[in-house]
């Protein structure tokens, strides 16, 4: 008997988004347990008892407990409650998809959370200052810098990993869209590559893939009318 | 008969420490590949082309197969049956904690680390300019900040951060603490249970934990022994 497994998550938290789009895509049944964030449910004792680390996404299978977007979908892959398209078994095709998600951590992922928080995330919640102009141009250098190795080095193919959509899409692709709520987006003359692979990496795990978005679109869109 | 597995590193950089012990542990048949990043080896065109497009190391090439980030090298190896059970648990309930830490550790330890060590002994030897005090205390705060968490949480009711005995998620760690001293951190005085731990994963990894680390000890001036 399979089991299934509650998992903890808030759209607003970009590894909970790609989850949860692999999980809607492959179809891997999940107990839908949403957190928070915004509302600090991540930081109750409560919460502290299902994932140590007081963060998003976590996993909670019968008693074993798990936090990590990545250990968590090697571990539902194990299982096989997790899509082989999305992480290949054959072991040279998921050992290219391990090289991107370890690669994202220090590059797409730290550049662009780091632009989300200080941009957006802080100042909305008025916990700091909105950065100088100067401070931001700073950021949005860090990650086009992040965005032209994407370009030059993981777009030969359609996909980041070879011809097929597979959770490296989704981990990078998450990560560049909730920029849109800095009012950044991907200049197409400048990253051809990479704007036609996030077009194709929505399609193809649409319409899962904008409904994970819908709050930051909406968000974002008001964010843009409230300058005028 | 040729060896097939070439391993590019260099003890100067913590992934590559940390794999090289892990190999050695292994007892994993590979050929030696430095690459001495302070000449700029790894910048030519020449290991662009041939070795990795990232221009980083470690890095390994497997019979024609080439692939960069050591945690996925790790998991590749794992897979191709080079790396032993105690080492990287094949269980997948036990793998998904060693790979918790695996994940954890790249924006929290890692980059803390790194940053410090970066921006205290490196960048002062390449520019010639010191960071203010201020500065140095911003980076050492951040850096407490996540070993409070290796202190308090992972190493809350364990010998080993995953368990009673050691595996790659120690060597990590470790190899990446070790690196402080460079910038003249001693990790002991104020966190007991780290001091401990890196006793006993040194012990458990002797003799190829020493070699790893030699230039680390040399340069820091310190042996495993010595008061800083």
């Amino acid at each position: 008997m399979s089991s299934i497994f509650k998992f903890y998550y808030d759209l607003m938290s970009q590894p909970s988004r790609a989850l949860w789009i692999s999980f809607k895509l492959g179809k891997t049944p999940f107990k839908d347990c949403p957190v928070a964030l915004r509302k600090r449910e991540q930081l109750t004792d409560e919460y502290k008892q299902i994932n140590r680390f007081q963060k998003v996404p976590a996993l909670v299978d019968g008693d074993f407990h798990l936090s990590e977007s990545i250990a968590i979908l090697r571990y539902l892959s194990d299982k096989g409650q997790f899509s082989e398209k999305l992480y290949p078994k054959n072991i040279k095709e998921r050992a290219r998809v391990d090289e991107f998600l370890e690669w994202q951590h220090l590059s797409v992922r730290m550049s662009c959370g780091y632009y989300f928080m200080q941009a957006w995330l802080l100042p909305i919640n008025r916990l700091a200052p909105k950065p100088s102009a100067e401070n931001i141009d700073k950021m949005i250098k860090n990650v086009e810098s992040n965005l032209s190795l994407i370009e030059r080095l993981w777009l030969d193919n359609d996909f980041l990993t070879g011809q097929q959509l597979t959770v490296a899409d989704l981990f990078g692709a998450t990560e560049i869209e909730q920029l849109k709520l800095c009012q950044y987006k991907v200049n197409e003359k400048k990253f051809p590559k990479v704007f036609k692979w996030l077009q194709r990496v929505r399609q193809e795990s649409n319409p899962y893939f904008d409904e994970a978005h819908s709050f930051i679109s909406v968000k974002s869109k008001q964010a843009a009318l409230a300058k005028l | 008969m040729k060896m097939s597995l070439k391993y590019y590193y260099d003890l100067l950089s913590q992934p590559s420490r940390a794999l090289h012990i892990i190999f050695r542990l292994s007892g994993l048949q590979f050929e030696e590949c430095p690459v001495a990043l302070r000449n700029g080896e790894h910048l030519t065109d020449e290991f662009k082309q041939n070795i990795n497009r990232f221009q980083r190391v470690p890095c390994i090439n497997d019979n024609g197969y080439k692939l960069a980030e050591s945690v996925a090298i790790l998991r590749y190896l794992s897979a191709k049956g080079k790396v032993p059970e105690h080492l990287y648990p094949k269980y997948f309930v036990d793998q998904a904690r060693v790979d918790e830490f695996l994940e954890w550790q790249h924006i929290t330890l890692r980059v803390t680390c790194a940053m410090y060590f970066r921006t205290i002994w490196l960048d002062p030897l390449l520019t010639g300019r010191s960071p203010s005090a201020s500065k140095i205390e911003t980076l050492r705060l951040h850096m407490e900040r996540t070993l409070d968490i290796v202190e308090e949480v992972w190493l809350a009711q364990s010998e080993f951060l995953t368990g009673p005995t050691l595996t790659v998620a120690d060597v990590f760690a470790a190899c990446e603490i070790e690196q402080t001293r460079m910038a003249d951190y001693d990790v002991r005085i104020k966190y007991p249970k780290i001091r401990a731990w890196l006793k006993r994963v040194r012990a458990a990894c002797n003799p190829h934990y020493d070699v790893a680390h030699q230039f680390v000890y040399k340069i820091s001036g310190t042996g495993p022994q010595a008061k800083l």
